[in-house]
């Protein structure tokens, strides 16, 4: 049979991978960017019995969402550095509460307003750190347009699974361009859709931690009747300060994303097998990367790359593993460095040298070629 | 004669980018010929300020902040309480403005505080009915029917759901001193608005309609005509009111059925394609006339 191939944007990948993957939900807010994944959205939910809301602001967005979310409903937001950086205190709230999610950051330059037309990767950290307290989250950093459509899937799948937000970070370069998609058939990608507990309501306990299982949030109206809250909470859902449950509450929400991330993580090696420069790129850069790597075999130098497609959890084995081999890593990053202080922790010893591009434009293959080569002389 | 030297004085200068027919740009220069030179303002995110302030270009002669899209209220409110607190605040016109998505939606909680306050700030909202700057998605203010990139019209929908958000009744229901709405189809009217918002002390809100040429999609030569059709079908009232009580409107000259104004634009061509579309016409129409009712327009 002929393959379903489709030229669209890499914003118009994420809404049409969050359809395949049976998203009902949109409630976003406008912003350069991202606001085609709204735009888009706007016109094909509505036709599908969906609900796609353009909110009053990006705070209220991210709240509609995790009201879906609770009411059983795919749920999707889409924004940008100053978006996401409002939407903080509900991600905090959303992980606290274990309800998945899927956030969509278009990243841009920042701080601030930025660069709302000139792409970045300046939010890693954000995605990791942005909100406060101790917890866990999952993020992904397509590099393709294809790539931003299956991955939003996968997202959409890591959210219920997990019962967490995970971020989708595309950038200016790939949310605009045009590439082709393969469309597969609805029936041949995997998605989990949501579902009740295989436990009668009477011993539903939404949050429990102690199992070490991620229960299904059972969405509201269902028969099952728990509390949520953004207090610590124990198993139940009601708010405890027992200094046991705390402690448990509080691992649980690292543990669970941790303790799995054989099944979270995702990666991609090029020419790693003899490697003795290894370049670790994601996004958009890792594109440049590739390209660099191939003229500096041409050249003799044998140069590989390690490219993490999910950013977090940080691939920490996969590093120090290749690590220990290459004695010399290139970190080239649209910011002033933010993967580089991951590589570093992980690189036994190696030597470890960033190229930051911080003027709005792309990471060029020939900046990425000339720093391997600076590199492979010393 | 007006020299291109001359323009050069004033304090919204020549060298923006707006586009040709911008009604945005037009109020501008009018309310800053009245406001004069010391004048502080604060402007959210937007058209306003993209288009006025690009390196090395800026238009503005007058001590100028880009807040963020949220918060022109509160940067107000810091700039006025902190040039009261030093003294200095006499004979000085401090200015928030913003376009409606800006004003009535991601900002309204900081103006909400600005008003209950009463600092003595004057709030711009500049109303063109959408989200302009990113592309022409709905906002609070966009009217009822308007097709936008995410109120598109379609077999599911006519467009924007549901009517314009009634901003003016929102200031006026925190019992400010001055409320008033304008239109760059007037500018005199505007520029008393203006002169008499200045003369105020407290907080004061003053919404403009400014047609945009390629949001609206109409000829940019309709600009001024589609700012007074507003008016004069009904679909834009005019007013001046202290604290909860309306005190002018500006009538009708010449009553005007909605359809003339709505047929010169892109966002509402939609409307006129079939009967059902006609008969949203009529649903507009009745909007005007409950306006014209309730505000005494005729």
């Amino acid at each position: 049979m002929a393959q379903n191939i489709r030229l669209m944007q890499g914003n118009e990948a994420i809404a049409e991978g969050a359809l395949l993957a049976g998203c009902n939900f949109m409630a976003g807010y406008p912003i350069t960017p991202s606001s085609e994944v709204i735009e888009i959205l706007s016109s094909r939910l509505v036709r599908i019995g969906g609900v796609c809301i353009q909110m009053e602001d990006e705070i209220a967005a991210l709240g509609a969402v995790l009201g879906a979310s609770l009411a059983g409903a795919k749920a999707l937001t889409a924004s940008s550095g100053p978006g996401i950086s409002l939407k903080q205190e509900h991600i905090g709230y959303a992980s606290m509460c274990e309800i998945p999610c899927v956030i969509i950051n278009v990243m841009r330059g920042g701080p601030s307003t930025g660069l709302p037309t000139l792409p970045a990767q300046s939010d890693i950290m954000q995605a990791r750190w942005g909100t406060h307290g101790d917890h866990a989250i999952i993020a992904i950093t397509p590099s393709s347009v294809n790539e931003s459509f299956y991955e939003t899937i996968r997202a959409f799948n890591l959210a219920l699974k997990y019962r967490t937000p995970v971020m989708i970070l595309t950038d200016e370069i790939i949310g605009h361009m045009r590439e082709k998609v393969v469309i597969p058939e609805k029936k041949d990608v995997e998605i989990i859709d949501t579902a009740l507990p295989d436990i009668p309501p009477e011993e539903y306990k939404p949050y429990n931690f102690k199992s070490g299982k991620v229960t299904p949030l059972a969405p509201m109206g269902e028969g099952y009747r728990y509390h949520v809250t953004g207090l610590i909470h124990s198993e139940t859902g009601f708010p405890s300060q027992k200094i046991d449950i705390i402690q448990d509450a509080q691992k649980w929400l690292y543990d669970k994303i941790y303790k799995n991330i054989k099944d979270i993580e995702k990666f991609e090696e090029f020419l790693t097998g003899d490697a003795e420069i290894l370049v670790v790129a994601y996004g958009s850069t890792s594109r440049s990367a590739r390209q660099a790597i191939s003229m500096a075999r041409e050249d003799g130098i044998k140069a590989g790359m390690f490219r993490p497609i999910t950013i977090w959890p940080f691939p920490d084995e996969q590093v120090s593993r290749l690590a220990k081999r290459a004695k010399k890593i290139l970190v080239p990053e649209m910011n002033m460095g933010q993967v580089i202080l991951e590589v570093e922790r992980n690189a036994c010893g190696s030597y470890v040298r960033g190229l930051n591009v911080v003027n709005g434009e792309p990471i060029t293959p020939d900046m990425i070629y000339a720093s391997i080569k600076e590199i492979s002389s010393l | 004669m007006l020299t291109k030297e001359d323009t050069r004085k004033e304090l919204f200068t020549m060298g923006h980018t707006g586009c040709s027919g911008c009604a945005q740009s037009m109020s501008v220069k009018l309310i800053l010929e009245e406001l004069g030179e010391k004048t502080i303002a604060a402007s959210a995110t937007g058209c306003l300020e993209v288009f006025s302030t690009r390196y090395p270009e800026s238009s503005w002669r007058i001590p100028w902040i880009h807040s963020l899209f949220e918060n022109s209220a509160a940067v107000a409110t810091g700039v006025e309480a902190a040039l009261r607190a030093s003294g200095k605040k006499e004979g000085i016109t401090v200015i928030a403005q913003g376009g409606d998505g800006g004003t009535a939606d991601i900002g309204l909680q900081a103006l909400s505080g600005m008003f209950e306050r009463n600092n003595d700030v004057l709030y711009i909202c500049y109303d063109n009915g959408a989200y302009m700057n990113t592309g022409y998605q709905r906002s609070g203010l966009t009217p009822y029917d308007a097709y936008t990139s995410t109120s598109p019209a379609g077999k599911e929908s006519f467009g924007n759901p549901r009517p314009k958000k009634y901003m003016p009744d929102i200031a006026m229901a925190h019992r400010i001193p001055y409320t008033a709405v304008a239109s760059a189809g007037y500018p005199v009217d505007l520029k008393k608005k203006v002169r008499k918002a200045k003369s105020i002390k407290g907080a004061k809100y003053l919404q403009i309609d400014v047609p945009c040429v390629p949001g609206w999609k109409y000829e940019p030569r309709y600009s001024v005509k589609l700012a007074q059709l507003a008016v004069q079908t009904g679909l834009y009232p005019l007013f001046e009111a202290e604290y909860d009580k309306i005190i002018s409107v500006k009538k009708i000259s010449r009553k005007v059925p909605v359809e003339e104004y709505l047929k010169l634009q892109g966002r509402f061509k939609h409307l006129f394609k079939d009967e059902a579309g006609r008969a949203e016409i009529e649903k507009i129409q009745k909007i005007a006339d409950e306006n014209i009712g309730r505000y005494g327009l005729l």
